[in-house]
């Protein structure tokens, strides 16, 4: 598709020059007249009933404004998907850290003397921390049965292929909890007033998720709530929904004290209190032939949800659509669930399960390569999906994707074949074992199914006074560049400059809901509803006789001052509407799932220094197809950023937990990788087009966070022949696993040595 | 009352910021980035971890890149500080600066002041770095979103564009 | 921030002797603090005890380096920054210079002294090694005088010395007699930059007549001291560095330390990678030695 030189070229961040001479306004940023500060007394035990709560003697309480759950006017729950989670803990707890009480005071330096003098006396109550735990049911914690959503996806005729399989492999892979470390902490600030309503500003994602909370919460109509997003700092998913929760009680304590309050977190309080993303297990049955060939199989994915429903369900419904991977399978029987442990509940992270189901089925690949005796190349390309050919949810691929292709192009790039042999002659001599990993796979953009008809997004476009025009969107910007790419994609559609458009913050009173920023779907599926609102201002003002359909960036401008200056600035809305070829059915979860689905090939080459058992990344190639690259250092940023954090989730990021809470809560314990230890990451595009995203765009946010992770597995197994089915992979594991290998050899050549 | 008891009181310090001489009264134990964000009411330095692992607070004191939030006010008495507010002289940007928006070095933009201050702390030193001395010199300063390289990228343009003019 | 600056006394005297007067005057109640890379963040996660502070960051009879004859003086408020930048120490006392690179990232570098180091005892600590190996001997400064003390010893147990309530540390004091020796160390942490380490080790090796004449190996993060590997030692020194001799230092030094289970590392994990940094550097000695 051709474009007029703005799509698809590197244009300036919009809101960058703020960041560069710190201008950028983030929540901690802004101070307002006579503001307290906010703070959360919560849990110290997993699970029980809360008996007394007890203010200590040596506080002045007068000076603190106190709320409790009884203060709350509306119900007191964080709205979601359900209303299972409460703002405040009123009877029950059921995590650590679950919030009770909540103080505020002038003076930000007294405040955590006195949340520890507040003491919280509870009976405490039988707890479950692991999700065999919960699948146990000794215990039931939710619900009836700990189950906070279950899917099933079923295609073909599982039951016909274990006869026919000349191979049956199991496997089952485990990933753990991973923070998302945004480098601002979570933030809030309330203003809660009789007239006006209430307002906050914050770090987050979804204005309109934390609108919606927050009326239910104080019982207040739309138009008395306005949400307004600061500057943020990162979010990756971990500000999709705690930011109801801060918001919900930045706003209690300025509705008790009359004036504005500012809640800010510090590092331990976020990482130790929010979400993260959900620990999962999967476990693969698969049927294959002689040739390699997958004639079907059973997946069962479970994870970890915490406490809470929260957002559960979604992350469980995109990990069991992945779950299959970018492969063909004619029978497949998906059993998913999500299950309740006495822990803080847990979110969104980049990826949202897919990266959960995808480290399974690429570390599943390799395994059936060894059983069968094929290479991980070659299973791969024996497998791969066929344009015409269905996914596991019998989506039909019509896309002109070749996967085979595609892993040539990657494999040559990473100089696959001759490394790999190279390695294979020379690790038997050195200390560094080196390895090579590759992971295909897909990530399908927007909400799942029904979801983007059901969210039934809006979008603006304003046309002013100057000649220039506004985009208004709920959509943020958190560094992945919606701002800049929403606003390309307005420029080129009318033929302006980019310098010509300008985007709302997004302020519930300003913008419409043009659905929450995430789901790899803003430029896709907003940029395309930018787009056509964009194109409506121009028709509006061709429609008036006063443009002609043929103009100059100068006519537009000019006919738009002119018209405004006559009518009055006017909008331009734009509906999305669910195109014809995505049809899915919510009942038996099957059909289309997604609109497009993105495509890549990771190839990972590794170090594996056994003096120290630690692992290196020494190269890394990131191949993807994404439909069209709309400002190619954004994109390239996009990737690197999403490998480095899944370089993280494989190698580094542990989460300790101790009963339920998580142990190194501060960053000198919870590893994220430095400078110091990321490869060069080499990203390559690939451009099919797609006609449902803007200038044919697919989203690319999410995807480069789902193949790094068992590439980089591969590649540890490629180098020292030791499988590993877990991570993140520490070096502590790879010592056991080899110390545990070695004292078997030994068991069994001195076994040998007896006969 | 809740103010703590043993009478402590605040006391003058003065400092020279951003090549503004200063002068504040606050308790000796008070943060440096307390006082910046604060009192002189200059937010551009971010609190990120509070215990000097992050890097997104780093200031340049007395010419030495340091972690504000691990700075008690007194010891910055007499000091020369320089923060993110001050690279930038009269509204034009910096070349590094400008090489951060040009290469993507800043998306959330929530560690770029750091950043930028240990990077115009490196090239200070060695105005013609090699990609490791890169690596090194902002080895202390963590960044979630860019994975890095982009952010290298832009300080290697930096330095080429200094050493053109 | 977990802290209230109201509650915290902070003096900073202009010399040493002012200093000391005052530690001398309350013994215990003044709490030093130099580059504040420990106190600091003790302080704001709520975690500090002590409310009285008395700076002594940069003071001119603390922040010197001094070279007489064959010994280095360094005062203890050097900065790890300091001490890289110090050509002598960077040729003579390499294990030294190298653990301070280590130290942090830029930052807490140029912030973060080796008297600090010493005081805060945290076993991980990536210079103690080094000082260990090199033998040095501590200057303690009170305003009733000053002593000098062997550095090994001075930790008698986790996080706790010989220094006295009214002492501070005013030098390291290292000799220079190790340019014939063959210097080596390695640090393991969870990643490649700003971690404390899971094992960390410093050695010093001479060779003669094919022959290891005097081996040094010490060690951090395995014991709740900076650790030097005596017996370890012993079964090394004048012997050939053979394939065999490696093996059995590798597994008496896996032995000798005494490491544990926590947050970052287990305690067998650390075991297996000690005897394997160990072996490492007798495999160098062997090869002819390289000085790193």
């Amino acid at each position: 598709m051709n474009t007029g030189g703005i799509v698809g070229t590197s244009v300036p961040r919009l809101e960058g020059r703020g960041k560069v001479t710190g201008e950028a306004q983030y929540v901690d940023d802004m101070v307002l007249p006579g503001m307290l500060f906010g703070a959360t007394v919560r849990s110290r035990i997993p699970r029980g009933k809360i008996r007394k709560l007890m203010f200590g003697p040596d506080i002045d309480w007068n000076e603190f404004v106190i709320v409790l759950a009884k203060d709350i006017p509306g119900k007191n729950c964080i709205a979601l998907i359900e209303d299972d989670q409460p703002c405040l803990a009123k009877e029950m707890i059921n995590h650590p850290e679950e919030p009770i009480v909540l103080l505020a005071h002038p003076d930000r330096h007294l405040l955590a003397k006195a949340v520890a003098a507040v003491s919280v006396e509870c009976d405490s109550l039988p707890v479950l921390f692991t999700m065999e735990e919960s699948e146990r049911q000794t215990e039931v914690i939710w619900g009836t049965d700990n189950l906070f959503k279950s899917y099933l996806i079923e295609k073909g005729n599982i039951e016909e292929i274990w006869e026919k399989a000349d191979h049956i492999v199991e496997g089952e892979y485990t990933t753990g909890a991973q923070e998302q470390l945004y480098i601002e902490n979570n933030g809030m600030i309330a203003t809660f007033e009789a007239k006006q309503g209430l307002t906050v500003w914050g770090s987050l994602q979804c204005p309109y998720y934390v609108h919606k909370s927050l009326m239910k919460l104080f019982d207040l109509p739309a138009e008395r709530v306005r949400v307004v997003q600061m500057e943020t700092g990162g979010a990756f998913g971990g500000k999709e929904d705690y930011p109801s929760m801060i918001a919900g009680h930045a706003a209690l304590l300025s509705m008790k004290s009359g004036k504005p309050v500012k809640v800010i977190y510090d590092r331990m309080e976020d990482m130790v209190a929010t979400t993260k993303r959900h620990p999962s297990r999967t476990r693969h049955r698969t049927a294959v032939d002689k040739d390699g060939k997958i004639l079907g199989g059973e997946i069962d994915f479970t994870i970890d949800g915490g406490a809470y429903k929260t957002l559960s369900p979604v992350v469980l419904s995109r990990g069991a659509i992945h779950a299959g991977g970018p492969y063909y399978w004619p029978s497949i029987r998906i059993r998913a669930k999500a299950v309740a442990t006495n822990t803080p509940p847990q979110g969104a992270f980049r990826g949202f399960g897919a990266p959960q189901s995808l480290f399974a089925m690429e570390r599943q690949m390799d395994r059936i390569a060894g059983v069968v005796g094929l290479s991980p190349v070659e299973i791969r390309r024996r497998n791969f999906l066929k344009p015409g050919q269905t996914t596991t949810t019998g989506q039909v691929v019509r896309e002109d994707i070749d996967l085979r292709k595609l892993l040539d192009r990657a494999l040559e790039l990473s100089d696959y074949h001759a490394k790999k042999q190279k390695f294979a002659e020379e690790n038997p001599r050195r200390d560094h074992k080196k390895g090579m990993g590759i992971a295909t796979v897909l990530h399908g953009a927007g909400f799942t199914g029904s979801g983007e008809r059901y969210l039934a997004s809006v979008v603006g476009v304003e046309a002013c006074e100057d000649g220039s025009i506004r985009i208004l969107v709920s959509s943020t910007e958190f560094g992945q560049g919606t701002n800049t790419v929403l606003c390309q994609i307005a420029a080129e559609a009318l033929g302006l400059r980019y310098e010509d458009v300008a985007i709302a913050r997004p302020d519930t009173r300003e913008v419409p809901n043009s659905g929450p920023t995430v789901a790899s779907r803003t430029v896709m599926v907003v940029g395309k509803l930018v787009q056509s609102a964009a194109i409506g201002i121009r028709q509006t003002l061709v429609a008036s006789g006063l443009l002609p359909e043929q103009h100059t960036r100068d006519e537009f401008r000019a006919t738009c001052r002119a018209y405004v200056s006559e009518h009055g600035s006017f909008r331009s809305l734009a509906q999305y509407e669910q195109p014809d070829d995505i049809v899915w059915d919510e009942e038996q979860y099957r059909g289309s799932a997604y609109a497009a689905f993105a495509w890549a090939a990771y190839i990972a080459e590794v170090s594996v220094d056994l003096t120290t058992y630690s692992v290196s990344v020494d190269d890394f190639v990131a191949l993807q197809e994404v439909g069209k690259v709309l400002h190619p250092v954004l994109a390239r940023g996009q990737i690197i950023g999403g490998v480095a954090q899944a370089i993280g989730f494989a190698l580094y990021e542990k989460v300790v937990w101790e009963k339920g809470r998580m142990q190194n809560g501060q960053m000198t314990n919870y590893i994220m990788p430095t400078s110091a230890d990321l490869p060069i990451i080499r990203v390559y595009f690939e451009e099919l087009g797609n006609h449902h995203g803007a200038y044919g765009a697919k989203g690319i946010g999410e995807l480069p966070m789902d193949g790094p992770a068992p590439a980089i597995i591969n590649a540890v197994e490629d180098a020292i022949g030791a499988p590993f089915n877990s991570i993140p992979l520490l070096p502590e594991d790879i010592f056991a696993a080899i110390s545990e290998r070695t004292a078997s050899a030994n068991l069994a050549s001195r076994a040998g040595g007896l006969e | 009352m809740n103010q703590p008891r043993g009478g402590r009181t605040k006391r003058a310090i003065s400092l020279t910021v951003n090549g503004q001489a200063t002068a504040v009264r606050v308790f000796p134990m008070e943060r440096l980035l307390d006082v910046l964000r604060s009192e002189l009411g200059l937010t551009g330095t971010k609190e990120g971890c509070g215990e000097g692992e992050c890097g997104s607070c780093s200031v340049l004191m007395d010419g030495e890149l340091v972690n504000s939030c691990l700075i008690p006010a007194l010891q910055a008495n007499r000091s020369v500080i320089v923060t993110i507010e001050g690279l930038a002289t009269d509204g034009r940007l910096t070349n590094l600066q400008r090489a951060f928006l040009q290469c993507g070095g800043a998306q959330c933009g929530i560690c770029t002041p750091g950043m930028l201050l240990a990077a115009r702390h490196l090239l200070c030193k060695n105005p013609n770095p090699s990609l490791d001395d890169v690596r090194e010199g902002l080895s202390g300063n963590l960044c979630r979103c860019t994975g890095y390289m982009q952010i290298f990228e832009a300080v290697l343009e930096a330095a080429r564009r200094e050493d053109l003019s | 921030m977990r802290a209230h600056p109201a509650e915290y006394e902070l003096v900073a005297p202009r010399t040493l002797p002012a200093a000391l007067s005052l530690m001398a005057q309350e013994p215990g109640a003044w709490l030093p603090i130099a580059g504040g890379t420990d106190v600091m963040v003790q302080y704001s996660a709520g975690n500090l005890r002590a409310r009285k502070l008395v700076s002594i960051w940069n003071l001119p009879e603390l922040r010197k380096i001094e070279v007489s004859g064959d010994e280095i003086q360094i005062g203890a408020g050097s900065t790890c920054a300091d001490l890289q930048k110090h050509e002598l120490i960077q040729r003579d006392f390499r294990l030294l210079s190298i653990a301070a690179n280590w130290t942090g990232g830029i930052a807490n570098q140029n912030r973060g002294t080796i008297g600090g180091n010493i005081v805060n005892a945290s076993p991980a600590a990536d210079s103690l090694p080094a000082l260990l190996v090199y033998e040095a001997e501590l200057i303690l400064a009170s305003s009733r005088g000053e002593r000098r003390v062997p550095y090994h010893g001075f930790h008698v147990d986790y996080r706790k010395t010989q220094l006295g309530p009214d002492e501070l540390i005013r030098a390291i004091c290292l000799k220079r007699r190790f340019s014939d020796y063959y210097a080596h160390t390695r640090k393991v942490g969870a990643r490649n930059a700003q971690a404390i380490s899971k094992v960390c080790l410093a050695a010093l090796g001479r060779l003669a007549g094919g022959t290891i004449q005097d081996i040094r190996l010490a060690m951090g993060s395995v014991a709740p001291v900076p650790f030097r590997l005596t017996e370890t030692e012993r079964g090394i020194r004048g012997q050939a560095p053979s394939a065999q001799l490696i093996e059995a230092a590798r597994k008496t030094a896996a032995a000798e330390i005494r490491p544990i289970d926590d947050i970052r590392s287990t305690a067998r994990y650390r075991a297996s990678v000690a005897g394997n940094l160990v072996a490492e550097f007798l495999e160098q000695l062997r090869a002819g030695g390289t000085i790193k």
